[in-house]
């Protein structure tokens, strides 16, 4: 399995979908740089759209990632319930 | 009983499929003139995957969100003088050459998508593409408002789009992205969308926009991260068009290895610049190129290309002398621009000690042995009152444009890389073998490049001396040259206080 990454900005919209992911996503690594953060996992990285909802207090659209999104490696699955990056 | 709401794939398929129509008045082929005769097969357009799912409702929505920000932002840093807060002077050079080779580069692809939005016969590739044409303008607006504070307060910042026609080192990126531009579709959007913004741009945008937040610049990491956030939307792009071609007919393989390894080599020469402004240009560097192409380049393509070995793509050919010039890279393109400062409409320096440290520690096997040395004397000759510059024009290489600089640094990195093709009795010179790879397969092409330097000898810059050119390009006689004693460098000192120290303060700027 090779890496993929999501780089969000380092920012307070961010820092519910980060803690989703840690949430939701068994050996992430969570590295901050200057100005942004990069989340990088083997193989899989899944933003769940109820876990954030769960976090954020409302209902958060899948899409709203794109607000803070920096850069992504990996092939992009955009669904209503989740946003997934996955390489073999 | 109220109609349920789409989900986001039927929302997406409504606006990209069945928006098209098999044309009778006019035959297909006349009606979508240019995406054929490069010899990519598409047998069925409705194969296309959409690369994001963003429908226009949602895209004006999270657009106007973004924009929003980033002008409040940019209201607030203009308000509150925050170039005060830079890290230093020297640091605005290296916004100097992003609004004058970059900023012009994002309209270009704001123009070419558009007519990609109308040439492509699949409505999913053509809606896509007409998304990224606004993108793209969207990212040239907002870094002209962003970069025009700084324009109220150091110099050469004034006319970005004259001189991108017409300066020596700007000619590297415009005839890159011309070089592009005058392919055919496919060509075009496998050079740009994939292996300039899916293969290489992390390594201008990420390590960038993070050294822009090390140095003070809160405006540049607004409209980069800003740009940024739909960047991603354009990376998936170039990675779905790659894998529709070689899905859609064996034929095609061939034709996008082609294309990918000519536009990573074209993409990567232009990255030089980038090298040489993260290395030597941002005062506090948060990381060296050397490592943002360790991990960017090397791990991150690695796994990319793993990926795409199952279509029969492999890594873009010569990507090892691009790995191994990671080493050389900056030293040897920061040292090409001190000794042309003069003519160049940003400031050049030689780094301080605590730099040249840092340097030694990033580059321990090429640093101290092949650039340093050079360094010191040039330091030197400055002390004594002898700022090194050269007066003569450099060789071009006929493809990618940039001096012959570049050595041979798989075996001998002290001797000059060149290559010789002849074409029709005529001898032209290439930096390498990527660059020559791509001059032998369309020499006619390239054989009408537009030059710089040859275009300087046959008078057509307006006039044969030094200044003469200069004025042609529209340059200002505070916009280029050594930065110490520069009038940014004496504005910044008024600023700071430090107005007595004109002679030596290059360790106390640097570490204020």
């Amino acid at each position: 399995m090779s890496t993929v990454f999501l780089i969000l900005q380092d920012n307070e919209d961010a820092r519910p979908i980060i803690e989703a992911i840690d949430q939701d996503n068994e050996g992430v690594v969570i590295q901050y740089q200057p100005g942004m953060v990069r989340i990088e996992a083997e193989g899989k990285l899944t933003v769940n759209r109820d876990t954030v909802s769960e976090l954020v207090g409302r209902d958060w659209d899948v899409q709203e990632v794109h607000l803070n999104m920096v850069s992504l490696s990996g092939n992009v699955e955009e669904e209503d319930e989740y946003f997934k990056l996955t390489r073999s | 009983m109220a109609a349920k709401r789409l989900n986001m794939r039927k929302r997406y398929e409504a606006l990209t499929r069945g928006m098209g129509w098999e044309t009778t008045h006019q035959p297909m082929d006349k009606v979508f003139p240019y995406d054929t005769y490069e010899g990519i097969k598409i047998k069925d357009w409705d194969k296309w995957e959409d690369p994001f799912r963003l429908a226009v409702d949602s895209y004006w929505k999270y657009q106007a969100e973004k924009d929003k920000k980033l002008y409040a932002i940019m209201d607030s840093f203009a308000q509150n003088n925050g170039q005060l807060n830079l890290s230093d002077a020297r640091y605005i050079n290296a916004m100097k050459l992003f609004i004058q080779g970059v900023t012009p580069l994002e309209y270009g692809a704001h123009r070419h998508y558009a007519h990609l939005g109308r040439h492509f016969r699949g409505e999913g590739a053509r809606v896509a593409c007409q998304m990224q044409s606004i993108d793209e303008l969207r990212h040239a607006q907002t870094q002209i408002h962003t970069l025009s504070h700084y324009n109220k307060h150091f110099n050469g910042m004034h006319d970005p789009w004259h001189m991108s026609d017409r300066v020596w080192y700007l000619s590297v990126p415009k005839s890159y992205f011309e070089d592009a531009m005058t392919g055919g579709p496919f060509e075009f959007i496998t050079s740009v969308s994939f292996a300039f913004e899916y293969v290489l741009t992390n390594l201008l945008f990420v390590p960038f926009m993070s050294g822009a937040a090390f140095n003070g610049d809160q405006a540049t990491v607004t409209f980069g991260f800003s740009a940024q956030s739909d960047e991603s939307r354009h990376m998936t792009l170039g990675l779905e068009i790659i894998k529709f071609m070689v899905e859609q007919h064996e034929d095609n393989l061939p034709i996008v290895q082609r294309f990918i390894d000519k536009h990573f080599w074209r993409a990567y020469r232009v990255l030089g610049l980038v090298a040489m402004m993260q290395d030597y240009m941002l005062p506090n560097s948060p990381m060296s190129w050397k490592a943002a192409w360790d991990i960017y380049f090397t791990e991150n393509c690695s796994a990319l290309f793993d990926d795409l070995g199952r279509y029969g793509l492999r890594m873009p050919k010569y990507h090892e002398v691009a790995t191994a010039e990671a080493e050389h890279l900056s030293h040897q393109v920061w040292a090409t621009f001190y000794n042309y400062g003069h003519a160049a409409a940003f400031h050049t320096w030689m780094p301080d000690v605590k730099k040249m440290d840092w340097l030694s520690e990033k580059y321990p096997n090429t640093f101290d042995e092949y650039y340093r040395p050079r360094f010191e004397t040039f330091r030197e000759m400055e002390a004594a009152g002898e700022r090194h510059y050269i007066n003569g024009l450099p060789q071009l290489c006929q493809v990618c444009q940039i001096p012959m600089v570049f050595t041979d640094v798989l075996n001998d990195p002290t001797m000059v890389s060149r290559r010789v093709s002849i074409h029709n009795n005529s001898k032209y010179h290439t930096c390498g073998d990527g660059c020559r790879d791509i001059f032998e397969f369309e020499p006619e092409k390239y054989i009408q490049a537009w030059l710089p330097v040859h275009q300087i000898y046959q008078g057509n810059c307006g006039g044969s001396e030094v200044s003469e050119v200069l004025d042609w390009y529209n340059f200002q006689p505070e916009d280029g040259g050594e930065y110490v004693g520069s009038a940014d460098h004496q504005r910044w000192q008024e600023w700071k206080g430090t107005a007595e120290s004109v002679s030596d303060d290059r360790t106390q700027a640097h570490a204020s």
